[in-house]
Parts: C-alpha cells; sequence; structure tokens
C-alpha cells in the first residue's frame, strides 16, 4: 500500500501546482506593452459613401461582462437613435463590434484591429483603467479616437482620448466637500487594492490634511476579498464618521453585510461610495445599503426632460426592469458628443475633430455637459445620491453647475506634488 | 483587550467559514483522493438554492433552515452526478480528474450565469440574525456566531457519522485499504458514491451559509475553492481533526496579520507561512498513521 502513500502525496502536490497556478492568473496580465512601431500612414477611414463605421469595444465576456454590457447596450441605443434622425453629417453609422474580453491585452489588440482592418472614425468604450492604459498607446500611434465613459482616477490627459466621465475634481473631491459640509472632521477609507482607489485615496489624504478632516484609517482588500470582519472591526474602532468607500465589485457585498452586521448604519457612520450604482444595488441587496451615500453625476431619478426621455427609450429597448447608471449615460453622452464635433468640423477627420471639439455641448440626461479643448475631458455637474429602499439612487446634493474638468488638480493648492 | 478579543473572535469566524468550506473537501480529496476543482461551485449551487428557496417561501428564518436541508441534497445530488458519470472513470488519474473537474467548474459557473443571470443576487438575513451580541464586551455579529456553531455542528456530524455508523465503519475501512475492504464484503463502488454525496452536501451547506457574509454570484466557489484546497493540504490528508485545527489556525494568523497589517500584506504572509510549513511537514498537520500506510 506504500503507492496509495505516494499516489496521495502526488496528489497533494499536484493540487498544490495548480492552486498556485490559478493564483498566478488570477493576479491579473500585463497591461501597457502594446506599443507598435510607427504608424500613422494616413488614415483608412472611409466617408465617400452614405454610412461611416464607428467602433464599439467592450467586454462582453469575463469578469467585467457585468458592467460594459449595460454600457454596450446604451451605446447601441444612440446609435439607433441618432441614425433614426438621419445619421451624422447625412451618413448613417455602422456599428462594429467588439469584444474586450476584460483583458487589457486583449482591448489593445481589438483597439488596433478596429482603427486598421476596420478602419473606424472612432472607438467608443473601455471601462478599468487597465484597459485604457492599455489602448492609449495604439491610439497615439495610430492617431485615433477613443471616447471613454466611465469615471477614474485622472492624472492623464491624451489628445487622443475623449473622457466623457468623471475627472477626480468631478466626483472624489466633491465627495470630499459634501462630507465637510455635512461636519465630518473624521474619515476611515476603504479601497479595494489596485490603482484608482489607492490614487484616489492619494488625493483624499491630501484632501483633508488642507481641510481639516483627519483620516482615522486607511485600508486595502485585494480585489475579490470576501472577509471584511478585521476592516470592520479597524472601521468601529477608530472612531470615524464617515467612510468613504473605493472598494470595486463582489467586496461591497461582503463589506456592507458585516457592516450591518456589526450594528453600524447609515445614519451614525454613513458610507460614501464611488464604485456602486443603479446597476449593482440589486446585488448587494437593498437591505443592507439603503440610506447609504454615492458620488457620481447621474443617476436614473434625475429630473429633466432629456433624462426621462432617454430612460424611457432606454427600457422601451431592453425591457422595463433595467435601470440606468452613470457611465451608461456617459457612454450614450460620448457619442453625442462626438456627432456634435464631427458636424462642428463638418469633417470626420481625426485631426478636424480634435480641433472641432473646444465648446462641443449636449443636453445630455444628467445635464448640459461641454468639452474641454485641452485636456478633452467634460464639464460635468456633480450629485451627491442617497440609495433609496426602491433600490433607485435620489440626489441629496449637488455641486454650483457643472464643474470644469481639471484632471491633474492643477486648480487646488493642497495637490500639488501628487502627480 | 477589546481589540484581542475581537480579533479573536474575527478569527475564529475565518476559521468557521474556512472548515465550512474545506469540510466537504476533507472527505472528498482527503479520504478518497479526488482533485474536484467544481467542489466551489457546488457551494455557489448551494447559494443560490437559498436564493431560490427565498423566493417560495418568503419568511427568512424559515428559508434559510429549509435552504440547509435543500442545499445539502442539492450539492449532493450534483456530487453524486458527477462521481458516476465522470470521476469513478478516472480514479487513479489524478491529473485528468483535476482536469475534468475544473471544465465541470467552468460549465457550473456559465449555467449559473445563464440560469440567473450575471449580476449577484441577493439573499435576505433572517430578523434574528441581524446585528450584534455583546461577548465578553465586544459586539459580535450573529451571522458569525451562527456559521461558527453550524460549522462545529457539521464537524460533530460528521465525525460521529465516520466512527458510529455503518456507512462511516466503510468509508474508514475503504480509505485505509480498498482491497481488504473488499474482501470483507463491503462494496466499495457504492461506499465512494455515498462519500462523494456527503462532501459534496456539505459544500451545498456551506454554500447556503455564505449568503449571509459575502455575495452571490457564478463566481462565488472560485473566491474559497483554493482556500478549501489550502485547509486540507495544510491539515494533511485523510483526517477531519487536521481540517478542523488547520482552518481555525489560519483564520486567527489571517486575522491577526491583518489586524496588524493589512489584508493584502495577512493573503501572502499567510501563503508565505503554508509555503514554508509544508517544506518541513509535506504531510500536513496530522498525518495518517496505519502499519499500511507508514
Amino acid at each position: 500500500m506504500t503507492r496509495t502513500t505516494r499516489t496521495t502525496r502526488a496528489l497533494a502536490v499536484s493540487s498544490g501546482a495548480l492552486v498556485a497556478l490559478l493564483a498566478l492568473s488570477a493576479c491579473g496580465s500585463r497591461t501597457d506593452d502594446e506599443a507598435s512601431g510607427p504608424s500613422a500612414e494616413g488614415s483608412c477611414v472611409e466617408t465617400d459613401g452614405d454610412s461611416v463605421k464607428i467602433g464599439f469595444l467592450n467586454s462582453l465576456s469575463g469578469t467585467m461582462a457585468i458592467s460594459e454590457q449595460t454600457v454596450r447596450d446604451s451605446l447601441d441605443l444612440a446609435a439607433k437613435e441618432i441614425n433614426a434622425a438621419g445619421g451624422v453629417l447625412g451618413k448613417q453609422l455602422t456599428v462594429v463590434g467588439e469584444d474586450g474580453q476584460s483583458e487589457p491585452t486583449v482591448f489593445a489588440e481589438k483597439a488596433e484591429k478596429l482603427i486598421k482592418s476596420d478602419c473606424v472614425a472612432a472607438v467608443f468604450g473601455g471601462w478599468t483603467s487597465s484597459s485604457r492604459k492599455a489602448m492609449l498607446p495604439v491610439f497615439e500611434d495610430n492617431d485615433a479616437l477613443l471616447f471613454y465613459p466611465v469615471q477614474y482616477e485622472g492624472l492623464e490627459a491624451s489628445p487622443n482620448i475623449f473622457y466623457t466621465g468623471a475627472t477626480t475634481n468631478q466626483q472624489i473631491i466633491p465627495g470630499m466637500d459634501y462630507l465637510k459640509e455635512q461636519g465630518v472632521t473624521k474619515v476611515f477609507l476603504v479601497g479595494s487594492d489596485y490603482v484608482f482607489p489607492r490614487t484616489a485615496n492619494k488625493e483624499i489624504i491630501a484632501y483633508a490634511g488642507a481641510n481639516g478632516i483627519e483620516i482615522v484609517g486607511e485600508e486595502y482588500a485585494p480585489l475579490g476579498h470576501t472577509d471584511f470582519s478585521t476592516i470592520v472591526t479597524k472601521l468601529k474602532g477608530s472612531g470615524a464618521q464617515a467612510v468613504f468607500n473605493t472598494l470595486n465589485g463582489d467586496s461591497n457585498v461582503a463589506f456592507f453585510k458585516e457592516y450591518k452586521n456589526v450594528g453600524l448604519t447609515a445614519e451614525t457612520v454613513p458610507v460614501v461610495s464611488v464604485s456602486i450604482a443603479e446597476e449593482e444595488v440589486g446585488g448587494i441587496g437593498v437591505d443592507n445599503i439603503v440610506g447609504q451615500l454615492t458620488a457620481w453625476n447621474y443617476y436614473q431619478t434625475v429630473e429633466s426632460p432629456e433624462n426621462e426621455k432617454f430612460v424611457a427609450a432606454f427600457k422601451a429597448e431592453y425591457g422595463d426592469d433595467r435601470v440606468t447608471s452613470d457611465p451608461m449615460e456617459a457612454a450614450y453622452t460620448s457619442l453625442y458628443l462626438w456627432k456634435g464635433m464631427v458636424e462642428k468640423a463638418k469633417s470626420f477627420a481625426v485631426a478636424d475633430v480634435q480641433a472641432a471639439a473646444d465648446g462641443v455641448s449636449f443636453d445630455a440626461p444628467e445635464g448640459t455637459v461641454t468639452v474641454n479643448g485641452d485636456n478633452h475631458h467634460i464639464a460635468k455637474t456633480a450629485l451627491i445620491g442617497k440609495i433609496d429602499a426602491d433600490g433607485l439612487i435620489y440626489p441629496v446634493w449637488e455641486s454650483d453647475g457643472p464643474i470644469e474638468p481639471d484632471p491633474f488638480l492643477e486648480g487646488y493648492e493642497w495637490a500639488e506634488g501628487l502627480s | 483587550m477589546d481589540a484581542l478579543v475581537s480579533q479573536l473572535f474575527a478569527g475564529l469566524s475565518l476559521g468557521s467559514v474556512l472548515l465550512l468550506a474545506a469540510l466537504g473537501l476533507a472527505l472528498t480529496f482527503g479520504q478518497m483522493g479526488v482533485i474536484n476543482m467544481a467542489h466551489g461551485e457546488f457551494m455557489m449551487a448551494g447559494a443560490y438554492t437559498a436564493f431560490v428557496v427565498q423566493k417560495v417561501v418568503a419568511d427568512a428564518g424559515v428559508s434559510l433552515l429549509v435552504s440547509l436541508v435543500i442545499g445539502f441534497l442539492v450539492g449532493g445530488l450534483l456530487g453524486l452526478l458527477l462521481e458516476v458519470t465522470l470521476i469513478s472513470r478516472m480514479y487513479h488519474r489524478p491529473l485528468d480528474t483535476l482536469l475534468v473537474t475544473f471544465g465541470v467548474a467552468l460549465v457550473l459557473q456559465q449555467l449559473a450565469r445563464d440560469v440567473f443571470g450575471a449580476p449577484n443576487v441577493d439573499v435576505r438575513a433572517p430578523a434574528w440574525l441581524s446585528g450584534a451580541v455583546q461577548v465578553l464586551g465586544v459586539g459580535v455579529p450573529r451571522t458569525r456566531l451562527f456559521i461558527l456553531a453550524l460549522a462545529v455542528l457539521a464537524v460533530v456530524a460528521m465525525a460521529l457519522a465516520l466512527k458510529l455508523t455503518p456507512l462511516g465503519r466503510r468509508i474508514r475501512a475503504t480509505v485505509a485499504n480498498r482491497d481488504l475492504a473488499e474482501t470483507a464484503g463491503i462494496s466499495t463502488r457504492a461506499t465512494d458514491r455515498l462519500t462523494f454525496f456527503l462532501g459534496s452536501g456539505v459544500a451545498g451547506v456551506a454554500g447556503v451559509a455564505l449568503t449571509l457574509l459575502g455575495s452571490i454570484g457564478p463566481t462565488l466557489g472560485t473566491a474559497y475553492i483554493v482556500d478549501a484546497f489550502l485547509v486540507v493540504v495544510v491539515g494533511g490528508i485523510g483526517q477531519l481533526k487536521g481540517a478542523v485545527i488547520a482552518a481555525f489556525g489560519l483564520g486567527l494568523l489571517q486575522a491577526g496579520i491583518e489586524y496588524s497589517s493589512t489584508a493584502s500584506i495577512a493573503k501572502v504572509l499567510v501563503f508565505v507561512i503554508i509555503v514554508a510549513f509544508l517544506q518541513v511537514r509535506p504531510q500536513g498537520l496530522v498525518a495518517v498513521r496505519t502499519r499500511s500506510l507508514a
């Protein structure tokens, strides 16, 4: 029977090897080595016919598919609306859809394909910062255009990317402004362990230092972390009056369940989250998160004729049970902004669109937004929202009008030396 | 002092979650030597069972208790199906089993995505499990006490079943010496099937319990499968006792390191400690000591 023992040990060893493999593959992949050689051999975009091609690049498979599919849906809706209204410069939009597979390298490959073989006039999509960082050199080398619809950590401005989600001074800083207005002086930071939360928290700490707010704790959990008892214990013992939450994905569920179970409530220690939108509320469980705060630039409940029209059109297209969220709205808006730029330039050429971009505005569902020609971000109004028992988020505070984008935080003295 | 007590509890609680996740595996991997990568998906099936049961039985308390039973059956039957259709053809081919069950895991995840949709779903916790109770001056969440009790109960039940019931005797006999057991008139095939049913059933129960703590989605299992294998490997193949010590040990270690550093550092350090430990004691904490296996 010694053979059995050996088999058993072999089993243990091989399982150990597999475990290690799994752990490795879960650690993500390379992001930024898509440095293709010099190209810019002139655009191959076909604009002579009565249609023009555009590319949609979102993850339809893999871990990000849950979120990015919703962005694709609203992009499709915008393209359909624009075509029904006569297209762009009289040309119908032909959409070439690609799947980024939740992999930054795939995003870079597919972006190159869309630009070089499909010859699209512009690409819309991307979600994670790593996917954007992977695509950036592709768009710069080929002198093409990307419209990126998600809030992000700032400190970036490429002439080839238009950022239609919020940069930090339109989401994170207003979130802190709100807490300060509420008289909060002790804040606890919790986030997932990757680039966005760490960058955001650096900015928050600098802000806090200049505004008399004490940061009583800063904790990071690995992506996918499921046990928050220790972090919540630290939070409870820290004397925090509010929590700034940059956790991403499933970890939010475990965090809020633990938070509720130890007896913390939205009334005593409110949590401001920047990655929880209408889509995520159902999965976390409304009971666990009701009364908590979020910082965004759009909610389904925003009251405006444009938003009523957008929500009604979306529900008519995809079903009554669907909700609309900030990234979806930013994606929808991005297509209309591109249309505005092209029509102002009277040309689909990248250089003409870039030159015409400054000042192009659109009456978006979130309110009127305007493109800043210098940094390619857009001016947006910040909205702090409260999660209601019906699963929707209702604005409780808004900034004084649209905030000019400042991705490098140059207009804030305390932010010196951050980038 | 408060911090110490609450961290002690956090560690025990984490240990009980690990134990629940690993207990079934201690049976199928530890006793039978089958590397079942779909074990996590049986937990996922248990969690979705809780979701479905709550759709039918509105009362959160009743549905939780009903789910524990049905979750056991769902996990167990899935395991039985897997054993009969695939694993039984691959005993003594561990690498094939590993790959096939990994494939089954992916299929089950996609199945869950197709049936229940990609976004997470929510299971409400019963009112009597919400909030915290004071233990030694610190607030301890009732859900975590419940899971701790459930884990202890599951271990005791399984230990008693292995020790006292005829099935348990057959399982132990088959593990100790398959040929001899067969000569003694034990149907080792039937025993294998039942062992797998039990082990997978416990995974289903673990899945139901996890709905109290975390998210319920198609990838729920993948978050726990690695930790579960670690517990069994550290504990020592073939012994329930080892899994129990390893689960609580790793839980306390993780909670302790996490309190004085960060969650990421704690994960890394625990891995390093495990690797170092296995260098010294590759057979795990508790090794089976019989004359035939010496």
